[in-house]
């Protein structure tokens, strides 16, 4: 059976660098295809999963306990919130 | 008894401390991220209603200079990183190596930024009355680059708050005053660093990538 104390595991952190820039040569790669409306989508989803590696990684949340975890994923919360009711509001008035 | 003598010491204090610490950085950190989501979402309300301007204002920015620009603070976090589990391991002038190279890559961030706005200026790209560019489409390309100035401006300015809270920590280290025992302020001051950082990702694609 495994110790509970094992350490999890923990990825050098030059690998995690080294998937940091692979994912900017990605996006920055992407912009060099023909116009289309999924690059925006892929643009945002590579800068998604850079931030989740900074974020699990660097600022080591990956060993934080929950109530920091739950800090850091209210951030998130809120800002659905915002952006959500935000578009409501300008959907529901029609465009300008 | 001394109001101020701490009840609970030893490894557990040591432990609550560094919680409470991390604790507030991260309502802190959450503050941010609403300040600059309220920016971003202006962005996106922008952009869907003038979908032809932003992909015209995305072709006014340095493609080449925005990506060097991200591969220069993804490398100033990893030395970050790098320095707070150096300090943790009692390896001090490893500690003041990363810190050092730490400052100088946001330095050179905001050199690299100063000069790409120094060309917009000379470019007639500030929107104002000088502003020069877009024909019909002047309006709403205006609100492109002023979203342009004012959001990578606020990040410009957490860079500068960021590299004078490294400088502190360099200071610390070089008067040996920091310790795996006292690491809590390279800790405090990486989590802005890095969430820093995190802004300038999605700035990237927003404004460097939306006219490719």
């Amino acid at each position: 059976m495994r110790s509970r104390s094992a350490r999890p595991f923990s990825p050098p952190l030059s690998l995690v660098f080294g998937a940091l820039l692979t994912l900017l040569a990605l996006s920055a790669a992407s912009s060099f295809l023909p116009p289309a409306g999924w690059k925006t989508i892929a643009g945002l989803a590579i800068a998604a999963v850079k931030t989740g590696l900074i974020a699990l990684f660097f600022m080591r949340l990956k060993w934080q306990r929950g109530l920091i975890r739950v800090v850091a994923a209210a951030g998130i919360f809120w800002l659905a919130l915002l952006a959500t009711l935000l578009s409501a509001d300008y959907f529901m008035r029609g465009r300008w | 008894m001394n109001p101020a003598t701490p009840i609970v010491t030893g490894d557990a204090a040591a432990e609550a401390r560094a919680t409470t610490n991390q604790l507030g950085m991260w309502v802190f950190l959450t503050t941010e991220i609403l300040l600059f989501g309220g920016m971003f979402v202006v962005y996106s309300l922008y952009r869907g209603v003038y979908p032809a301007a932003f992909r015209q204002g995305g072709q006014t920015m340095d493609f080449w200079l925005g990506t060097l620009n991200t591969a220069v603070l993804l490398t100033s976090s990893l030395f970050m990183a790098v320095a707070d589990r150096a300090v943790r391991a009692n390896r001090r002038r490893q500690v003041t190596a990363c810190l050092l190279v730490t400052i100088l890559l946001g330095l050179a961030f905001l050199g690299i930024k100063s000069y790409e706005y120094h060309a917009k200026y000379a470019a007639h790209l500030v929107p104002g009355s000088r502003f020069r560019a877009g024909g019909g489409r002047a309006p709403q390309l205006q609100i492109f680059l002023f979203l342009y100035f004012a959001m990578t401006g606020l990040h410009a300015v957490h860079m500068i708050g960021g590299v004078a809270a490294v400088s502190w920590l360099l200071a610390l280290n070089v008067r040996g005053r920091l310790s795996p025992a006292r690491a809590e302020p390279v800790t405090m001051v990486g989590l802005y660093w890095h969430f820093v950082d995190c802004i300038w990702v999605f700035l990237y694609p927003l404004f460097y990538l939306v006219g490719r």
